[in-house]
């Protein structure tokens, strides 16, 4: 235990209890946050003790990073001030759930895969497809703005999340909305939380808008051999009166990884993967008449746009494949060693803009792949062999030019993950939102002396 | 109005576009509520530009400034409540930029709620909020009051369809929050001020999203003898996740008086009727339709009407939108309240609404959105009687309270504005409306703009009190 770890647990046992605090370094690393580690952990079991941790902070002037299970710490930068994890994991049960509302009020910490077993044994569930979805909690996927799978029919956590409770930087608990599925009362705040990164509040409970399951699933695989082909499948699906529930496009090296291994766990490569193709993944869901209809309509549309291949998969491999989309993330992450998923929101994704995004990672001699959720961001990875000085002034130099990029097509990029080494090269922001100066005074009237994460998000907040 | 504040904005606007003689600004003293207030002056400027230089002469005169479209609001939220200088969007009503491809579009805030939806049919999309008021109410006051309508039960809120803003701050200065993708760095500052009834921005360009339109629809009119059947109705429905993409309910008294002014078709002799949408593809709207008709039967509809053709489809909506104007031939006044409670919890609901209503003499109707549990009792009254007037607002506060007691909230669709400001202690703690002050203040701390909405008087912003004139009505608690 260091000096300044010991000192602060003894402290923070005062304020919640030794039970509740950790100032062992060894379980402070594995709190760290882009190598910073803070002095203690405290795990309060109640928002009464969040209340009491965060006044604490906020008199002793601590920096404090809020979390669940430290799934998505990498996102962001490091924080400029980190002497207390908040570790809300213990805030765990489903506090109101009226399945006949369709309405859900869940504690921050309780795990998202819990949570969904739950909602399953009443046919619900949240349309939370996310990466790390077997190991993340409902707070830290909101915290963190995770991207889910199903927001091309479901929309994103902004569409569903009804109403929040939380701990503001003053030490005050606060709502904001509801538990209905209509509501105008008072300010939005709960909406600010998304994707906030704990700058702002530490997240106590969260509600939602629960959805009924499908009666079947069902999902075709297309393969094309240009990008031009594969994105015009997707136009020519979005003119239809199809509303697929998930939609796909993956680069043949993020296919690959996605077929290997299949969902038995051997090697065999899955029917749909053809190497060398862009591959559209179209998830759809419904009766059998529906899903029978998607089928039909989906192989004209594929032999239309010229598809190389295309199979329509069983239900268990569609179910598989649901499930497995949104960890793509994760496997980019884990790919290599300097592995840096770039989040690029543009409009409209043509097919020389990907070109263009290839030529920067290959100008470098640099291998690198894309996915993209029709619906959300346009993930473009590097994924360099190696990790050395060399491969970090490249990737530098990607970024500059992915910024340059989506800026000259009025969207916005940032790095979503990459290696801690990087980020001492620069920000994984990009440059300074052009709202920055409303965000900041928006961090302030929550957090007024900065204790929440400082740094770590955009503008420097 | 200081005769320097109208040479000002004669300079800025030229004469034709600034009103404040008394006798023109009677209109602007109301909207669709029952509250009033009168502005020292109205201005109908056609640019952003125009907008600031307005804010930023509001600003040095030390007077606060409204934003208001088409004055169709239902909780008082563009009345200026301590008077000042009323901004009206309605020459600011051009659409930008049509993005097809994308589904997207970009317009001012005058632009009409239908008008966008029939400059893209063409090409078979629509913007999906449609409040009652859609042929009149501005896409700027939807987004001011997060407006809602019969198809957000399955499209969503207006907040769900904007992407990005343009906006004025007090100070006059121009800020874009947002992005047309939808995806934004940092917080999501499009989310917080959708819905903030303009008292954090005016707002005066809005990025949409377009959807596409449906390849199917059923329209079906489940007819009942007895409200709580149809209730019970709405609750199965719910419980057994069939989603329509509106479910609307209507009470016998109400229908009659509908049907006497629209002739929708709608059956006089029955206690409530259900106007249920489904969309989407043809085999999902008739397996949806064959469900919908088995539970309504199951809780004793005594038909159960399937629209034939559009031209009776469109005849059943008139007589759903134009309700409350039908309501206006039976009494000079009437107040919809707009609570929401669990859907679960709607034939409670409407039981204890009968038994308010016998409380305190009235025959409250009921018409609305039940598939999301958005009730809008109906009290007709007469404002020139002092006390019909006063019974009349305390039985719409015990109707908010009940909804709130049930786990609902003060309002679905309409905004809290003046209407309501007083009862928002029901939901939130002095820790709650500390935090929404701040941010409030991060945007407008001097309360410049559209000052005495939302908070209640005692707990908002210290400077409402002493401007301009008091406020008109302060509901009980």
């Amino acid at each position: 235990m260091n000096v300044t770890g010991a000192n602060l647990a003894v402290r923070l046992e005062a304020v919640v209890g030794a039970a509740q605090v950790d100032g062992e370094r060894d379980s402070c690393e594995k709190y760290a946050v882009d190598g910073v580690v803070p002095g203690a952990i405290a795990k309060p079991s109640c928002a009464a003790e969040i209340v009491e941790l965060v006044r604490f902070a906020k008199t002793e002037g601590l920096g404090v990073v809020p979390c669940g299970h430290r799934t998505k710490l990498g996102i962001g930068m490091p924080p400029a001030r980190y002497d207390l994890a908040i570790d809300a994991s213990g805030l765990n049960q489903i506090a109101y759930y009226d399945p006949g509302d369709l309405t859900l009020s869940v504690d921050a910490g309780m795990s998202l895969a819990q949570l969904d077993a739950v909602l399953r044994g009443q046919n619900q569930f949240l349309p939370l497809a996310v990466p790390f979805f077997e190991d993340c909690t409902v707070g830290g996927t909101i915290a963190a703005g995770a991207d889910s799978a199903l927001r091309f029919s479901y929309g994103s956590a902004r569409d569903f999340l009804l109403g929040a409770e939380f701990v503001n930087g003053e030490g005050t608990f606060t709502k904001s909305g509801g538990r209905v599925v209509k509501n105008v009362t008072g300010y939005d705040l709960h909406k600010l939380l998304i994707g906030s990164l704990g700058t702002l509040a530490v997240i106590t409970r969260l509600n939602f808008r629960t959805f009924p399951c499908a009666p079947g699933y069902g999902c075709m695989v297309a393969a094309f051999l240009s990008v031009d082909a594969v994105i015009r499948f997707q136009s020519m699906i979005s003119k239809s009166p199809l509303a697929p529930s998930t939609f796909h496009i993956l680069a043949s090296e993020a296919a690959q990884s996605l077929a290997t291994p299949n969902e038995e766990g051997d090697a065999a490569t899955p029917e749909w993967f053809e190497p060398g193709a862009w591959h559209a993944f179209v998830g759809f869901e419904g009766t059998a008449e529906i899903l029978a209809r998607y089928s039909r309509d989906l192989t004209d549309y594929a032999e239309q746009s010229r598809a190389g291949k295309y199979v329509l998969v069983d239900e268990t491999s569609a179910k598989f494949l649901r499930a497995g989309l949104p960890e793509m993330v994760r496997n980019f992450c884990e790919s290599t060693p300097a592995a840096t998923i770039f989040k690029i929101s543009t409009l409209p994704v043509i097919p020389a803009d990907i070109l263009r995004l290839r030529a920067f990672a290959e100008n470098r001699s640099i291998p690198c792949t894309f996915a993209a959720n029709a619906a959300g961001p346009l993930y473009f990875v590097v994924q360099p062999a190696t990790a050395d000085e060399d491969t970090f002034i490249a990737i530098t130099g990607i970024a500059g030019e992915v910024c340059q990029f989506a800026a000259a097509h009025g969207g916005q990029s940032s790095i979503l993950y990459c290696p801690m080494e990087l980020k001492r090269r620069l920000n994984v922001w990009g440059s300074a939102a052009k709202d920055s100066l409303l965000m900041r005074r928006v961090k302030t009237a929550f957090d007024p002396q900065n204790i929440f994460a400082p740094g770590r998000f955009v503008a420097n907040i | 109005m200081d005769r320097k504040v109208i040479q000002g904005l004669e300079g800025i606007l030229g004469r034709t576009p600034v009103l404040h003689r008394p006798e023109d600004l009677l209109l602007y003293e109301y909207d669709g509520s029952v509250e009033k207030g009168r502005p020292g002056a109205v201005v109908f400027p056609t640019s952003t530009e125009q907008v600031a230089l307005v804010v930023k002469l509001a600003c040095q005169h030390n007077v606060p400034v409204i934003g208001r479209g088409a004055g169709t609001g239902l909780s008082g939220g563009a009345l200026a409540r301590t008077g000042g200088i009323m901004i009206v969007f309605s020459r600011m009503n051009r659409i930008l930029e049509l993005d097809i491809e994308n589904q997207r579009a970009v317009v001012q805030p005058g632009v009409v709620n239908y008008e966008l939806t029939r400059a893209v049919e063409h090409a078979g999309l629509y913007f999906a909020p449609d409040p009652s008021s859609q042929k009149s109410c501005t896409i700027g006051g939807n987004v001011s009051e997060n407006a809602g309508g019969p198809h957000t039960l399955a499209y969503g809120v207006t907040s769900n369809h904007v992407t990005a803003l343009e906006i004025v701050l007090p100070d006059g200065e121009i800020h874009r929050v947002g992005g047309k993708h939808g995806d934004t760095l940092g917080y999501d500052l499009t989310g917080l001020l959708v819905g903030s009834e303009g008292t954090l921005a005016l707002v005066t360009e809005i990025t949409v999203k377009l959807l596409r339109k449906p390849e199917d629809v059923n329209t079906l009119l489940a007819i009942f003898d007895r409200v709580d059947d149809a209730s019970e109705t709405v609750a199965d429905l719910t419980a057994r996740a069939i989603t329509p993409t509106a479910c609307e309910m209507m009470d016998g008294w109400t229908l009659r008086a509908v049907e006497d002014f629209i002739h929708a078709g709608f059956p006089r002799d029955s206690a409530a009727v259900l106007l249920i949408e489904l969309e989407g593809l043809t085999e999902a709207v008739a397996a949806q339709t064959a469900a919908v008709d088995e539970i309504c039967r199951a809780h004793h509809a005594r038909e159960v009407r399937i629209a034939r053709d559009q031209r009776e489809r469109e005849l059943l909506w008139k007589g759903r939108k134009n309700a409350f104007g039908a309501l206006g031939r039976l009494a000079p006044c009437n107040y919809v309240i707009d609570g929401v409670i669990p859907r679960s919890k709607i034939p409670q609901a409407l039981r204890r609404i009968k038994e308010i209503g016998e409380q305190y003499n009235f025959e409250i109707g009921n018409i609305f959105h039940a598939g999301d549990g958005n009730l809008h009792p109906i009290v007709l009254y007469d404002p020139r009687n002092a006390e019909q007037y006063q019974r009349a607002i305390a039985a719409c506060t015990e109707i908010i309270r009940y909804c709130v007691e049930i786990g609902g909230a003060l309002t679905g669709e309409h905004g809290v504005g003046m209407e309501k400001s007083e009862l928002m202690p029901l939901l939130f703690s002095d820790a709650d409306f500390d935090l929404m002050r701040r941010v409030h203040d991060a945007f407008n701390p001097d309360s410049a703009l559209n000052p005495g909405k939302i908070f209640p008087l005692n707990k908002g912003c210290g400077e409402i009190s002493p401007r301009g004139q008091a406020a008109v009505r302060v509901a009980p608690l």
